[in-house]
């Protein structure tokens, strides 16, 4: 299966999932948006974290 | 009553005023005269509250008349980005769908702190759909324009905001900031532009996008009316979660302090890339006022970026997932297709984005033990045609949508407090940040001040209006 096919598949899966609408004319756009989603989020996926890291979701600075 | 307002500071007018000297009532009528004779070119005001701002400026006149205290902005008329609650008014917040919401039955805090200092709410301003835009396009209100090149991009997503301040319709205005949306439009329209500490100043009653990143923040010409309006709506609110408790820290008082002892860096390796000459122009000539020599490397900054990025719009399509089931084709399809994306990325991924956000909080901190302000590029371009998809830089088309807020993300991920000083070159200005520590306002506010003493930043007189369309 090409990266885009697995992509289009994971597309219906999770839209299936939560009942959002995806329409075949905005499946390109989807597609790309979650591409680099995706490619900015291995950034943070690749890089090293302690165990013991918190979460910031509630932030004081 | 023969003052005329054009071209007078916020704190000009209010000093007019309280010497009885202007009512706040000319004032009004002034802003609402300036915004019918200009923002048919502008496009920056969604809703205009003339009545509202009627009744309220005769109320601080009465005031004064009487005797009383009208505050330190008396009759200073301002307007908010859409996404602000102004009581009888939906809540639009840059959309078609909001439009069907409950009138709003209060004002959002920041509104109701401004007019307890005396202001004026004379209208709400246009914006990029809920907020979730760089660029200051509409495709239900239009785009706002830019006042320098009514051609040009306001920014966004406050767009509407930078338009009204750097066209002058109004000394001050109102908008919020995720990734930049304060930052951006203050660099294309030439305006200065706070993004406070998170959490420092109340959200309660804005439409949200990122709760966790979530600013608001003031946009004016001048340094001081940015800290007037600022010390005006500092203070804790329980009806905004995030909103601290820390007493309010006035500014105004200290913004003459001058920048003696402070230390100066520029921020290098990432914010020293893909930028245009202007950008690296406007960094210079701050640098060189500030003669800041020394370079610091913000650490994993690209990381910062891609985490705010994911954040966004995991937490975005959170936000608007039921709207998305029940009213796609009612949105931007642009944002829609973004939120929808949003919605997909797995969450042990955002929860990494939320982990690292802490560790590079960690990191940046110490940054500041051994500086006290950081300079970098509010944008990395001027503002681009309307409508403008790509650009070229170093030979390379780069889409502008996605590079126009790379050098703000970092800095409000973390949430650090920005003054956006706007550089005044031709033929378009251009922002550079002055970044602080956290809850140091006070200090980015003076750097901000002192480059406006000395000429290095100012807001340049809107040069687009004549030229029209």
């Amino acid at each position: 299966m090409t990266v885009e096919k697995s992509l289009d598949s994971y597309i219906d899966a999770v839209a299936t999932a939560l009942s959002l609408p995806v329409e075949e004319a905005w499946r390109p756009a989807v597609r790309a948006n979650l591409e680099v989603s995706l490619r900015l989020a291995r950034l943070i996926d690749e890089f090293p974290l302690p165990d013991e890291t918190e979460p910031a979701s509630i932030y004081t600075a | 009553m023969t003052v005329n307002t054009d071209g007078l500071s916020a704190q000009q007018i209010a000093q007019a005023v309280i010497d009885r000297k202007l009512s706040a009532l000319d004032a009004t009528e002034a802003a609402l005269a300036r915004i019918v004779a200009r923002d048919s070119v502008l496009n920056s005001f969604t809703d205009i509250t003339a009545d509202r701002a009627r009744a309220t400026a005769k109320a601080i006149d009465a005031k004064i008349d009487a005797g009383q205290n009208a505050g330190p902005l008396a009759g200073v008329p301002f307007a908010v980005k859409n996404l602000f609650d102004v009581k009888g008014l939906a809540t639009r917040a840059g959309s078609k769908i909001n439009r069907d919401l409950a009138l709003s039955s209060r004002d959002a805090t920041l509104i109701e702190r401004m007019e307890a200092a005396g202001a004026v709410l004379i209208g709400a301003l246009n914006m990029g759909e809920y907020a979730y835009d760089f660029t200051g396009e509409n495709v239900h209100d239009g785009p706002s324009r830019n006042p320098h090149d009514p051609t040009r991009m306001s920014g966004g997503s406050s767009g509407g905001s930078g338009s009204a301040v750097g066209g002058a319709l109004v000394p001050i205005a109102l908008g919020s900031d995720t990734n930049g949306s304060i930052r951006v439009p203050s660099s294309f329209c030439g305006v200065f532009g706070l993004k406070p500490t998170y959490g420092r100043l109340s959200r309660a009653r804005s439409f949200p996008f990122v709760a966790s990143l979530d600013h608001l923040g003031p946009f004016a010409r001048h340094v001081s009316d940015l800290a007037l309006a600022y010390d005006a709506m500092q203070g804790a609110d329980a009806d905004d979660a995030a909103c601290s408790t820390r007493p309010v820290e006035p500014v105004t008082s200290v913004l003459a302090e001058g920048i003696d002892g402070l230390r100066v860096a520029v921020a290098g390796g990432y914010f020293q890339q893909n930028v245009f000459p202007e950008a690296v122009e406007a960094v210079s000539r701050v640098a060189k006022a500030l003669d800041a020599k020394t370079t610091v490397e913000i650490p994993e900054a690209a990381r910062a970026r891609a985490a705010a990025y994911v954040i966004t719009t995991t937490e975005g399509a959170s936000l608007h997932l039921d709207r998305l089931r029940k009213r796609p084709n009612d949105f931007d399809p642009a944002v829609r297709d973004r939120l929808i994306a949003g919605a997909m990325v797995p969450a042990p991924l955002v929860d990494r984005a939320q982990k690292f956000r802490r560790w590079y909080r960690a990191k940046v901190l110490e940054l500041f033990k051994s500086v006290d302000v950081i300079i970098a590029p509010a944008t990395p371009c001027v503002a681009p045609k309307l409508g403008q998809v790509n650009f070229v830089l170093d030979g390379v088309e780069l889409p502008v949508r996605a590079n126009i807020g790379i050098h703000t993300q970092p800095i409000s991920f973390i949430g650090l407090p920005v003054v956006a000083v706007p550089v005044p070159l031709e033929p378009m200005p251009i922002g550079v940040q002055i970044i602080a520590a956290p809850w140091r306002e006070d200090i980015a506010l003076r750097v901000a001040h002192a480059l406006e003493q000395m000429g290095v930043a100012a807001a340049p007189p809107p040069r687009g209006l004549s030229r029209g369309l």
